[in-house]
């Protein structure tokens, strides 16, 4: 008989808090005119703040909740906290836009609350079943964001292809699933990794078919090659704020599964695991930035940018390392910040219905709107890892893990690829910088809620640029014993 | 070979050739009628393999509500353009080759993988209480968590199901 | 009994079916059903599992996949009909307007 106490709820309490939340817009909805819809927006972050405080509370009662089926441990605090960021970050960035493009429902922010829940359930559960419900909650929010502008073919396009190619990924996802709990009897990632170990099977083939088809299915999540079609369209389709959302918060998500499975319960059949990776993780690299380089439209260009960070990230974890997790979990920080801050800067310069978006019409940008151009010349340095931004550093670290697990080619292919990323961000601050000509782009004053999540952005990539230890101190922490295995097994 | 195997056989070999017919119908209504029939036959074989209450749950949500749905959204979307537009992928071949390897590593994988089941305990005590009751007491007990996302996970549907399909938002 | 073998093997067709569906097919309506196509072998390997190991918890995720499914149906019908409404077609090579 399993009982359930008062801490187990507190151990999923800003999953509470956020959800409690997004009932409460939906009920306010359609109590405000739709010019004071806003409102909600505020009242929306109000709930992320809560959900902060929550996770404070949730991290002084650490340890296992229902039957094993949640981790409460620094590791999911570390993924909440990051989730949360970029909640409140898009929530700031997406206020003016849906009052511009005539699109400001209260349903909008109901949804972002509720992808952020699904977040943060697939960070903080060691049970598939949950991190199945996790992910379906935080796709089928993204699903919807995506397609927001509902009267715009391009946003209807985006939202079709990402359900589409979503779902067909949840499928072998869950296939993979079906044969690992035939193999083990079980779904629970504690009960699996144990009997994995116990037993010693790690030469089954049908186990490596089942981890193949798992990674089949977080990898169209994290947008590896080549699972990454549908980034692009979908990307650049969807609305600007939102394409901040998703081409980091479900990415992460992802990413926090992927290591709790494949470096966690997996670590009995690391080797597997690790050629999956590195195979992966070369491809993404190459096919990111070498595609990267011949788009015309910035949101494009900046899909396949996020592409290739994905690639990174995979770097660090085929390191399998203690010091690989913690480089992963300090650059998903980094990359948040900047990709976040990117796509949220992108709304304004496109102006109306998002119409300026291809790269020339960012001419002279750098001498009508300073501001903004100074800005996204930030973003872009640090996405292209340039030295005292948090960019250089997140990259450094993963490389560096890299390096102390033997894995040279890997690195040598790695910094080779960012070499020629350099080429595509600076091409946009030449752009802005060097040409002359009256930018296309729009110039109304950036309102209030932006400048704070720019501001924001800008501070926090600075910061852990030259105080990393701020961060990265705490990341070891929670690079816990469990992620380390992997790199004794090969 | 038993009364069982010989059901399951049929259910099997009616199951897979309304597959086929699900996805070679030019019209959109007659593969949904044809995924009706695969459902039916999948959802055999679970009262064949003693999921009494999945079965219950197959027909009634799946075909009964789901399959519903889509009959509905069939008759709504125009259909006269759709089954003059071309039916078939220009790279079908790519993808029979695809799915032919998929099918074969995953053939190969449960072939060679038979010894490896037994690296879960099978209990070999027959169950005692019915099917539904075991299910009942696993889902309200076992797994209570996942029982309560799932109303957050409907609730979404829900939100998002009336964003998109809603002609006008307040 | 039925082996566990001849119901995965049904399973694995099942699901190649699906896949093969889903890149062959150009009808939107007819993609989302090989989806469906594809839950169903999902199912089966769940459901033929747990009867073999003589344990409930393949047919409670059977379970979830279901409700999961039913969500997803509700949520892509209606994007297929916001789709339709906008661009007047059902065909996937239709909904290219974002190629270069």
């Amino acid at each position: 008989m399993i009982t359930v106490q008062a801490s187990d709820f507190i151990r999923i309490l800003p999953q509470e808090i956020l959800s409690a939340f997004a009932i409460l817009v939906m009920v306010f909805e359609p109590f405000l005119p739709s010019s004071r819809k806003v409102v909600l927006g505020w009242f929306s972050l109000l709930g992320v703040v809560a959900a902060g405080a929550a996770a404070v509370r949730t991290s002084y009662s650490l340890g296992p909740a229902f039957n094993a089926s949640i981790a409460a441990d620094p590791f999911s605090i570390y993924f909440i906290a990051l989730f949360l960021l970029v909640a409140a970050l898009c929530l700031l960035g997406s206020f003016n836009y849906l009052q511009r493009d005539n699109i400001n429902h209260g349903e909008f922010y109901a949804l972002i609350l509720m992808g952020t829940v699904g977040m943060c359930f697939m960070a903080a559960s060691t049970e598939l079943i949950m991190i199945f419900l996790g992910l379906e909650i935080s796709s089928l929010s993204t699903y919807v964001l995506a397609g927001f502008k509902r009267h715009d073919g391009l946003s209807n396009e985006a939202s079709l292809k990402y359900f589409l190619l979503g779902s067909f990924a949840t499928a072998f996802f869950l296939y993979g699933i079906a044969f690992v709990y035939g193999l083990t009897g079980t779904t629970n990632l504690m009960t699996l990794s144990e009997r994995l170990s116990r037993t010693g099977t790690g030469g089954t083939p049908l186990l490596w078919v089942a981890i193949v088809l798992m990674f089949i299915g977080l990898g169209f999540k994290v947008s590896t090659a080549p699972f990454h079609v549908w980034t692009p369209d979908v990307y650049q389709g969807a609305p600007a704020p939102v394409t901040a959302f998703l081409s980091v918060g479900p990415k992460a998500a992802a990413f926090a599964v992927i290591l709790r499975i494949f470096l966690g319960a997996f670590h009995a059949v690391g080797s597997v695991s690790f050629q999956m990776l590195w195979l992966s993780a070369i491809l993404t690299m190459v096919v990111g930035n070498l595609a990267a380089l011949w788009q015309s439209n910035v949101k494009r260009l900046l899909a396949y940018s996020a592409i290739a960070h994905a690639g990174y990230v995979l770097v660090g974890i085929a390191a399998g390392s203690a010091e690989g997790v913690s480089a992963v979990l300090f650059y998903l920080t980094v990359y948040a910040l900047m990709n976040v801050g990117a796509f949220i800067l992108i709304a304004p310069i496109a102006g109306t219905g998002e119409r300026a978006l291809r790269v020339e019409d960012y001419t002279g940008l750098g001498y009508t709107r300073p501001g903004v151009a100074a800005c996204l010349t930030v973003f872009m340095l640090s996405l292209g890892g340039i030295p005292t931004t948090a960019g250089f550093l997140g990259k450094f670290y993963l490389f560096r893990a890299a390096i102390h697990a033997h894995l040279i080619g890997l690195v040598i292919v790695a910094v080779l690829t960012s070499v020629v990323s350099v080429y595509y961000y600076l091409r946009l601050v030449v752009v802005m910088y060097m040409r002359e000509g009256q930018p296309q782009a729009t110039s109304e004053p950036l309102p209030l809620a932006l400048r704070v999540a720019l501001a924001t952005s800008v501070i926090g990539i600075f910061v852990l640029g030259l105080f990393p230890l701020l961060l990265k101190k705490k990341g070891e922490a929670e690079a816990s014993p469990r992620h380390t295995k992997l790199a004794q097994v090969r | 070979m038993t009364l069982l195997q010989i059901a399951f056989f049929f259910l099997s070999a009616l199951a897979l050739a309304s597959a086929i017919l699900v996805i070679t119908r030019r019209n959109a209504v007659h593969s949904v009628i044809w995924l009706i029939v695969t459902l039916f036959s999948v959802g055999g074989i679970f009262l064949l393999l003693h999921a009494e209450f999945l079965f219950a749950v197959q027909v009634i949500l799946y075909v009964g509500g789901i399959m519903v749905l889509f009959l509905f959204v069939v008759m709504l979307v125009n259909l006269d353009v759709a089954v003059k537009q071309a039916q078939f992928s220009r790279q079908w071949q790519l993808a029979l080759a695809t799915a032919i390897i998929l099918m074969a590593e995953l053939a190969y994988g449960i072939y060679r993988g038979h010894q490896g089941f037994t690296l879960a305990q099978t209990s070999a005590v027959p169950p005692t209480i019915g099917n539904t009751q075991a299910v009942a007491l696993a889902l309200y007990q076992d797994y209570m968590l996942p029982v309560e996302i799932a109303s957050v996970l409907l609730l979404v549907a829900m939100v998002g199901a009336v964003v998109m399909a809603k002609r006008k938002l307040e | 009994m039925v082996p566990v073998s001849h119901v995965l093997a049904l399973s694995v067709i099942l699901f190649g079916l699906g896949a093969a569906g889903f890149i062959v097919r150009r009808n939107i309506i007819t993609i989302f059903m090989c989806i469906e196509l594809m839950l169903n072998a999902v199912n089966l390997a769940f459901i033929a599992f747990s009867r073999y190991l003589g344990d409930p918890d393949g047919q409670i995720f059977v379970f979830f996949v279901i409700v999961v499914a039913a969500a997803e149906a509700a949520m892509g019908l209606a994007i297929i009909i916001a789709v339709q409404r906008n661009r007047q077609t059902l065909s996937i090579d239709d909904l290219d307007s974002m190629k270069l």
